[in-house]
């Protein structure tokens, strides 16, 4: 196989606040190869989105990367200089935010946005900019865009607006794309759009994508391989139809048995008991634990660690028949 | 965009007309102006005769609407004190106070905006925490006790800048400007600091606040997932949205500055409006209180408009409300 897109190894990402230093993403690892969608799916505050903000480099104090490593095509980037890793944001990396009607600076219009992140990151001049930024508007699905480019933010649509972003976070021809909730904002009919735009991206340009969402709907639509993260550790980790169709992990099991079908069996969906711990809250051992109907005395005291079980990989005891004491 | 224009004209002119009410009261109200104006001998009939010359028999509501018709022409009438229409001596004093006022506002934007700027984007900086200092001051101590400190310590003790006047002053048409010569812009740094202080911690304060607000916004942060510079983002995208609040309040409080004028120009003997009025009050001069109450509220008046269109030029989601408004 040939060497990942992005690779992301143990990555711990700590909050120093009031009460202590609080750990929001706990030993994270996957890689995303080229032209592969990877969906991250988890509750809210499971760590998703800084994930996802860590590896573009854009984790604020108090937030820091306090171990672990991310690699860009095997270039490490996670401990670069400001400098070095602002150059890579927007050329090599690009980033789809949750909302598009904030995304946008309200006061310049989207042409010149488009061509000042063209300009900041490809040697090009004002002119090719700007044809070049009717392009990719012409490319994400907006109509009329030697039109609609001299148009403030407010005078597009939040369907459109997101078709702006995606402009702007492919104009420099990423290798990598983090949608983080690209879709949550947006109506429904226009969510597939986005959807479906982003995958097309991926598929003509070879670009990897990173998908944060909490729709599994939305993951099993666009998704290559799925990870499932829960209380800042990834759960379970693997190819999305298996994932589905067959999960492991019991907090998995849980989430995939909340997805509705149209199939219109009137029984009535599966509830995770209880809820998330919070971050200052994490139980001892395996975070799940006091949720989980199969959890044993193991579960309560030692950290599973992922296994790999076919094409999935899988963080649960359950799955662990080597005992404890053996196992490096 | 014209019919917003023009609406806000017709708003201002009926704030214009209440004005010239209140100062239109003031005449009738600090007694009878027939007594200012004669010697404690006149006769009776000569007195009935001054009243009717000046039409003080008529209605009130004739004589209101004449007094608006005058000022309108920007006619006042004639001073008590110096015998000489108001509106002639206003226009010489005018020039002085704009000068003033303008100065003190210029330096009040560039600093209080570079200061609040410098403190938002290196707020654990000891230079921030000085500025902050100096806000802290700026906006408690009065203005007179600034500006008298300021000349004991740099025309007593230190003897660099004039203590009090405008200096040597050049007549272009009927404006004199103290801006050409080395004494007049000697003469105005003190006065326009001391004028200034006050708008400019205010601005600091307020474009501090908004720049940090700024700062956390979303299209910032997706400004830096592009990969803008820090600079592109701080002066191209943060200052231009901290911008909007700040030009309300900088031009709100340009109307205040000539208000306050009064203050700087009484301490700095300053040939001003400001010092024309504090004089018209001793004496009683009701038709140059009265006059200076109007021109006053007029630049107040033209300001609010003049902002109001700036706000739309600087703020493209306005623009669009406007023209769709109507």
């Amino acid at each position: 196989m040939t060497e990942p897109v992005l690779s992301v190894r143990n990555l711990q990402v700590e909050f120093a606040s009031r009460r202590g230093t609080l750990r929001a993403i706990d030993g994270v690892s996957f890689d995303i190869a080229k032209g592969e969608v990877l969906g991250v799916v988890g509750e809210s505050g499971a760590g998703k989105s800084v994930t996802g903000l860590s590896v573009i480099g854009l984790i604020d104090p108090p937030g820091r990367i306090a171990g672990g490593e991310i690699h860009l095509a095997g270039l490490r980037i996670d401990n670069l200089p400001p400098e070095d890793m602002r150059r890579i944001r927007g050329k090599r990396i690009g980033m789809i935010f949750q909302d598009p009607l904030t995304s946008l600076n309200p006061l310049y219009k989207v042409g010149d946005q488009i061509v000042e992140t063209i300009r900041t990151h490809l040697n090009l001049s004002e002119r090719a900019a700007r044809r070049r930024a009717i392009d990719l508007l012409a490319e994400v699905g907006i109509p009329a865009p030697e039109k609609r480019i001299d148009g403030y933010p407010h005078e597009f649509s939040g369907g459109m607006r997101q078709r702006v972003v995606i402009a702007l976070a492919i104009c420099a021809e990423p290798e990598l794309i983090i949608a983080d909730e690209p879709t949550t904002a947006l109506d429904v009919s226009v969510q597939a759009q986005i959807i479906s735009l982003i995958k097309r991206l991926g598929r003509d340009h070879g670009t990897a994508v990173m998908l944060v969402t909490h729709d599994m709907g939305v993951i099993a639509e666009t998704s290559d391989r799925v990870a499932v993260m829960y209380a800042g550790r990834v759960a379970e980790i693997g190819p999305v139809q298996d994932v589905v169709r067959n999960p492991l992990h019991p907090y998995a099991k849980g989430l995939m048995g909340a997805i509705p079908t149209l199939a219109g069996d009137d029984k009535r969906l599966v509830q995770i008991p209880g809820s998330m711990p919070r971050l200052s809250a994490i139980p001892r051992g395996c975070s799940f634990n006091p949720r989980c109907a199969p959890a044993f005395d193991r579960c309560r005291v030692e950290k599973p660690e992922p296994l790999s079980r076919g094409t999935q990989s899988v963080a649960c005891h359950l799955y662990d028949s080597v005992p404890a004491e053996t196992a490096a | 965009m014209l019919a917003f224009t023009l609406r806000r004209a017709i708003q201002a002119i009926g704030v214009m007309i209440a004005v010239g009410i209140i100062s239109f009261s003031m005449f009738r109200f600090a007694g009878d102006p027939v007594n200012q104006m004669v010697g404690m001998d006149t006769s009776g009939a000569e007195r009935a005769a001054i009243r009717k010359s000046l039409g003080l028999d008529d209605p009130v509501i004739v004589q209101f609407g004449r007094y608006v018709g005058n000022a309108a022409q920007f006619k006042f009438g004639v001073s008590y004190q110096f015998r000489l229409p108001v509106s002639n001596l206003l226009m010489e004093r005018m020039p002085a106070t704009l000068e003033l006022a303008i100065c003190a506002t210029i330096f009040a934007m560039i600093s209080g905006i570079l200061m609040g700027v410098y403190s938002a984007l290196r707020r654990d900086s000891w230079l921030s925490h000085i500025f902050q200092a100096v806000s802290l001051i700026g906006i408690s101590l009065p203005t007179f006790l600034i500006g008298i400190l300021m000349i004991y310590l740099f025309s007593v003790t230190l003897g660099w800048l004039p203590s009090f006047g405008r200096g040597d002053v050049v007549h272009i048409g009927w404006w004199t400007t103290g801006l050409l010569t080395l004494s007049g812009l000697k003469a105005l740094i003190m006065p326009s600091i001391t004028l200034g202080l006050f708008q400019m911690t205010l601005i600091m304060r307020l474009v501090r606040a908004e720049m940090l607000e700024v700062l956390r916004t979303d299209y910032i942060r997706f400004a830096r997932a592009r990969g803008l510079s820090t600079r592109a983002i701080h002066f191209g995208h943060a200052l231009r949205n901290t911008l909007v609040p700040v030009i309300t309040v900088a031009g709100l409080q340009f109307g205040s500055v000539i208000a306050f004028a009064i203050i700087t120009e009484t301490v700095f003997q300053w040939p001003g409006m400001g010092l024309l009025f504090v004089q018209a009050v001793q004496n009683v001069d009701i038709p140059i209180m009265a006059a200076y109450l109007m021109m006053v509220s007029l630049i107040f008046v033209t300001i609010n408009l003049v902002v109001d269109i700036l706000y739309t030029i600087v703020d493209p989601r306005l623009r669009s409300t406007v023209s769709r408004a109507h």
